[in-house]
């Protein structure tokens, strides 16, 4: 699967993305990650509140971080 | 020796070898700036971090964590009243950009996706200015009439400019993209009341802890200030009472808490800072060992105190060793300052706005740049001005704007935040000055 981290570049976007990254890592997952940082791009997931998870296109978590269980929960649903 | 990528550490060591090798250790003038800067730094560090920045923490952590933005963001969507629109946008920066890495996304998205140009340019320049910690520590540092100054000015300006915006290019709406606003549905868990009574209670503990000393010895002033910790104990047992019977505390923690801190109070009578203290350590850890929605509480302000913290303190020794302290030169000339910036002429108004718009500023730092600044001889007004356009723009996020709007607007923007910043700081210099 495709795990997207938007974000412009900020602290909490590079928890967001290791967070996510542990979370698939603990399902043993088949992924790839994708730090997405132009504000265009961003725009056109309909994102406004950084930082947000995409999976597979679809936006799964906007404007927080949450917790790498909370994640691993998203990814299973998503899978 | 591969020197095609040794050379950058090379010319890095060269630079600080040269730089230390030729250190004006011992000249008076630099000698004095390093005590500025330290002087400065144990300034802040006695004045504004326990009593004033750690709650404006705690209160910043529970905006981001318990106030839904999603209620904010319907009114900038694009179906949204435009009028409203301004309206929020102007002030939803309170809310919505307590961080200032937030803000241009929300602009973009406000721009491409909801109500426009006009709110989206309202949105950019009001919400780094008024978001709570700025406007917190602009009162608490620069004085109240320039914390209120900054926030009226920026809320007033940015309808200004943002509707001219509008104006200006109203046959060229950019193309908007169709994609829908992902907001997150987060249903608030407590009503409006609720929530204004818990703001309400931790921002009567902020002000009457920083309630500062009256000119006069008697009269209501006077008399506020003496029982200010009594006022600030009152708002922190209602605090504590909300906290146990909306927010799921247990109520024996918050009890032995309390008990604690009036332990302490009643001990070190006179420094009411070590009660302040203990209570501070002791919601810490009530809230952090939680595991409800008051550990994201903590969570948040934790990162915020993180995140802000490192630059607050880089920001206040180098403004100490370039400014020194009121009625103290640093490195900098006092004359080079006063003749730029001192007075309220259009000049010295001008030349302020001009420089912050392109200036760089991390979060907070304007304001003890600011201090310093005015310490040296700068007018209130081109003060004021430089604390409109300073943290709204800099470089590098004229860069992202220019991606997002495009070479003219960006352009006609930066004018217009110029113009208005100048305006603002003509107008409360002539007032206040």
């Amino acid at each position: 699967m495709k795990i997207q981290i938007l974000g412009t570049g900020c602290l909490k976007c590079n928890k967001l993305a290791e967070a996510a990254d542990s979370a698939a890592k603990k399902l043993e997952l088949d992924y790839e990650l994708e730090k997405i940082t132009d504000i265009n791009q961003i725009m056109s997931f309909g994102v406004m509140m950084t930082p947000a998870m995409a999976v597979d296109g679809q936006v799964k978590v906007t404007g927080k971080v949450p917790s790498v269980a909370e994640l691993a929960n998203i990814l299973k649903e998503a899978i | 020796m591969n020197w095609k990528d040794e050379w950058k550490i090379l010319v890095v060591i060269l630079a600080v070898f040269l730089a230390i090798f030729y250190l004006p250790v011992g000249t008076q003038r630099f000698d004095t700036a390093v005590m500025e800067a330290l002087h400065l730094a144990k300034w802040y560090a006695q004045e504004h971090v326990v009593l004033c920045l750690v709650p404006a923490f705690f209160i910043a952590g529970a905006i981001a964590v318990f106030i839904s933005q999603a209620s904010v963001m319907k009114y900038l969507g694009a179906k949204a009243n435009k009028i409203l629109a301004y309206g929020v946008a102007s002030v939803s920066g309170t809310i919505l950009a307590v961080c200032s890495c937030t803000v241009l996304p929300l602009f973009a998205g406000i721009y491409r996706m909801g109500a426009g140009l006009g709110p989206a340019t309202a949105f950019l320049y009001s919400g780094p200015a008024i978001n709570v910690l700025a406007i917190i520590l602009t009162a608490r540092v620069l004085g109240l009439e320039l914390g209120i100054a900054r926030a009226v000015g920026a809320v007033v300006f940015s309808v200004v400019i943002g509707m001219l915006m509008q104006w200006i290019f109203r046959n060229d709406e950019g193309e908007k993209i169709v994609a829908q606003m992902e907001i997150p549905d987060e249903q608030g868990k407590r009503n409006l009341i609720q929530n204004t009574l818990y703001f309400g209670a931790m921002v009567g503990i902020l002000v009457f802890a920083n309630w500062g000393k009256a000119d006069e010895s008697s009269g209501i002033w006077a008399a506020i200030y003496r029982s200010k910790w009594v006022f600030t104990s009152g708002f922190a047992i209602s605090l504590g009472i909300m906290l146990v019977s909306w927010f799921e505390l247990k109520w024996w923690k918050v009890v032995l808490t309390a008990m604690f801190v009036i332990v302490s109070a009643i001990i070190f009578k006179e420094q009411p800072l070590i009660a302040f203290t203990v209570a501070v350590i002791g919601l810490s850890i009530i809230t952090s060992t939680d595991k409800g929605e008051t550990s994201e509480w903590f969570t948040s302000s934790w990162g915020f105190a993180k995140q802000i913290l490192p630059l607050l303190l880089l920001g206040v020794v180098i403004a100490g060793a370039l400014l020194g302290r009121v009625g103290h030169e640093g490195l900098i000339p006092s004359e080079w300052v006063s003749q730029a910036v001192g007075g309220n002429s259009l000049s010295a108004n001008f030349f302020a706005s001009f420089a912050g718009a392109f200036m760089y500023f991390a979060t907070l730092t304007e304001v003890p740049i600011l201090q310093g600044l005015m310490g040296n001889g700068m007018g209130k007004g081109p003060a004021l001005a430089l604390l409109l356009a300073g943290p709204a723009l800099s470089l590098p996020n004229m860069l992202v704007i220019r991606n997002v709007l495009g070479n003219k607007k960006t352009v006609v923007f930066v004018g217009l935040v110029i113009v208005m910043s100048t305006i603002s700081g003509m107008l409360f210099g002539t007032l206040f000055g």
